[in-house]
């Protein structure tokens, strides 16, 4: 009965997804930004998180105001923090309100909001609520651009002035799109993509927010869906929705982090996992087909490493032990009953292996013991943006992944959770993953695993054009 | 905090949104924020009247083809029955057959009713409108307030008529809105739109069917709590092509 409820908890503890740890609890948080090395998200109500890392959240980032609903963006040294007035009001009277600080940072001596200025208003007989604004500063023309609006008619779109902040002389808000939430403006190669929340919120478990996108060439639109569903009818197509226990996700927010590497930052209506509270949640940006989808935090199991680069997996420099089946099937009657024949396991072949340091290689996959690895979360409080550290060690082993001083990747006989044993593991823009140390030691470089020609895995600076720099995990 | 307009009464909103932001603080631990001042005097911008040629025209004996997009933009409505509903996500299968038959003003699903006729349902009085939408979508929120009449926790009964030159068949009919409803098609259950839907152009389809030579007759219920009372409707081909071979009118 221990036994079975040993497992029970394993199993559970193994399929628990968590969107964030520390207490990450936000209700329509703000477009995650960055400030002196810490980043910040504020939520409905005034407050908001700071996380040192990315991982761990805890309260603590202050916007006053109140009202619901803000999102931020750094514009230079400054950052422009833009929320609604109310949390949608029954009058639907709303303002949106634009101010700035010098930093996100309220224990800085330069932390110090500018008086609120408003951008927008609805005035209760309008097809809007002005509130839930997104903000947006266009890389192509340094234009700054502005979506609010609720599910109360329309969502629609304004110019500010990206060096006061107030509404541009002149601008008239476009409508833009229908029974859409939170709505957020990002551009890609050529593209604005309009990115909102659809379905309803505020209801824990049974909020059916969503986050849909439409596309358009031009920022004032017409977005379309991928069927040709213009947003103004209700279109959108489908960009993150509930996954397992994570409930309604809604208040989309793009961080780039680099070239391949983007996120998004959200929030889940209810974490069953945590209470039913609504959760900040952050997620990696595929880009398919042009479109945005958000892709898979990291999940824990056992794998093959496969380099991008040839499709060749990450495996032990030790010798390889063949299998006793003889060829068969050539030329051969075909009488014999068929048996399943076992794989290889790790104690066949264990005994033959060094005991100490065992470098790495790229080699042919042929699903043999010293080609899988088992990837848990590391037991460290630490992370980066989105996710924990992993521990990588062979299957069945403690034997670990480990980056050397010399920007070499080996295995050591124990994982013993020294830095450079701790793996950072983030999906790129084109889903394959980036691997990285926590640490390499002696080093302040930030290095990924790299595979040198066909065969040789290093560490080496990322880069995301190079198919070098880039894995997949294969479950088989 | 969007949707609390649409999870509860108005009147009872403000309460429970002070609450809820108070739940809210203490729930995140994030330090509250200055409390909300009074906002400011916010100009109105545009025509408030209660005055159904805002958003509708009234519909003539005249017969019309659909919008562009095939839209069927002239429905006969019925004034809403008021219903006392707090959140649009019991709408289930169950609960809007249930809703439908015990708020029917007729049995008769082929009865076509006239602009100014009233009818009684349970003990409301409600008369029957023609109009043509002036947008693709037939905004009943916009309806209920042109009437002066309330905007949330509303039943709306709705006709049309779609006549054809010859038979169309191969055809779906689809709809959106907010936030469920159901069609029927000459007596015949088409579309059912259960949950707390969004009004999103063919959100549901129904089964491939034929439009009849003649004279089609379209019966629709909506229903909603809080929020945005809206439906829009058309037919597309199989190629999901809008259908605008047809007229609609009124009777």
């Amino acid at each position: 009965m221990k036994c079975k409820l040993i497992i029970f908890l394993s199993v559970l503890l193994s399929t628990t997804v968590l969107a964030q740890v520390g207490k990450p609890f936000i209700h329509d948080p703000s477009t995650i930004v960055e400030c002196d090395g810490k980043f910040y998200t504020f939520g409905t109500g005034g407050g908001g998180l700071i996380s040192e890392d990315g991982w761990t959240w805890f309260g603590g980032g202050v916007r006053p105001g109140g009202g619901a609903a803000p999102d931020a963006i750094k514009i230079g040294n400054r950052y422009l923090v833009v929320y609604g007035a109310t949390g949608g009001s029954p009058s639907h009277k709303g303002i949106i309100y634009t101010m700035w600080n010098k930093t996100l940072d309220p224990k800085s001596p330069d932390f110090k909001y500018s008086e609120p200025v408003i951008v927008a208003t609805s005035d209760g007989y309008e097809e809007n609520d002005a509130i839930d604004p997104g903000i947006m500063l266009d890389p192509t023309t340094g234009r700054l651009w502005l979506a609010y609006g609720t599910y109360y008619g329309f969502t629609r779109i304004i110019e500010l002035d990206p060096k006061t902040g107030k509404l541009k002389d002149g601008n008239k808000p476009v409508d833009v799109a229908i029974v859409c939430e939170a709505a957020d403006l990002i551009y890609r190669d050529g593209w604005y993509y309009l990115l909102a929340t659809h379905g309803s919120c505020c209801d824990g478990a049974n909020s059916t927010y969503n986050v849909v996108v439409g596309r358009s060439k031009k920022v004032t639109g017409p977005y379309f869906d991928n069927v040709g569903r213009s947003m103004m009818e209700g279109g959108g197509k489908m960009v993150v929705a509930t996954r397992g226990r994570l409930i309604g996700p809604g208040h989309f927010g793009r961080i780039i982090l680099e070239k391949g590497v983007e996120k998004m930052s959200i929030h889940y209506e209810a974490d069953l996992d945590q209470g039913g509270r609504s959760v900040l949640g952050i997620l990696p940006i595929v880009w398919k087909d042009g479109w945005p989808v958000a892709g898979e935090k990291f999940k824990e199991g056992t794998f093959e490493i496969e380099s991008v680069r040839r499709g060749y997996g990450l495996e032990l420099a030790v010798d390889f032990s063949r299998m006793a089946v003889a060829q068969r099937g050539f030329s051969q009657a075909n009488t014999e009953p068929i048996k399943p024949v076992p794989a290889q396991e790790l104690a066949d072949v264990i005994k033959n292996w060094p005991t100490g340091n065992i470098n790495v290689r790229i080699g042919d996959y042929m699903y043999r013991p010293h080609q899988k690895w088992t990837i848990t979360d590391a037991p460290d409080s630490t992370g980066y943006l989105g996710g924990p550290y992993y521990k990588i060690v062979l299957a069945g082993t403690e034997r670990a992944l480990s980056a050397t001083a010399d920007a070499q990747v080996i295995t050591v006989p124990v994982f013993t959770g020294s830095p450079e044993q701790l793996w950072r593991i983030d999906q790129l823009t084109d889903g394959t993953y980036r691997i990285m140390p926590k640490v390499v030691p002696n080093s302040g470089k930030k290095l990924a695993l790299v595979s040198s020609g066909d065969s040789t895995p290093m560490l080496a600076e990322f880069d995301f054009d190079s198919d070098n720099s880039k894995w997949n995990f294969r479950a088989h | 905090m969007k949707r609390i307009q649409k999870l509860l009464f108005p009147l009872l909103s403000l309460g429970i949104l002070l609450t809820g932001q108070t739940l809210i603080y203490q729930a995140t631990a994030q330090p509250p924020g200055q409390q909300r001042a009074p906002l400011p005097p916010i100009p109105i911008k545009g025509d408030t009247t209660h005055t159904l040629t805002r958003h509708f025209k009234l519909a003539t004996n005249t017969k019309i083809a659909p919008y562009a997009n095939g839209f069927i933009h002239r429905w006969l409505v019925l004034e809403p029955i008021k219903k006392d509903i707090a959140r649009n996500n019991i709408f289930t299968d169950n609960y809007l057959r249930s809703e439908f038959k015990n708020n029917n003003f007729s049995e008769d699903y082929l009865m076509i009713p006239k602009a100014g006729e009233m009818v009684k349902v349970g003990n409301q009085a409600l008369n029957w409108y023609a109009l043509d939408s002036k947008t693709f979508n037939f905004n009943l929120f916009n309806f209920s307030y042109d009437i002066n009449k309330p905007k949330y926790g509303l039943l709306f009964w709705l006709v049309t008529v779609i006549d054809c030159s010859e038979e169309i068949p191969n055809v779906r009919m689809t709809a959106g809105c907010n936030s469920g409803g159901m069609f029927w098609l000459n007596g015949q259950e088409i579309l059912m739109l259960s949950g707390d839907r969004d009004m999103i152009v063919d959100n549901v389809a129904s089964p491939l069917l034929t439009l009849k030579k003649g004279r089609n007759i379209i019966r629709g219920a909506v229903i909603n709590g809080p929020g945005m009372a809206n439906f829009c409707l058309r037919f597309i081909d199989q190629r999901d092509h809008p259908v605008k071979n047809i007229s609609i009118s009124k009777d």
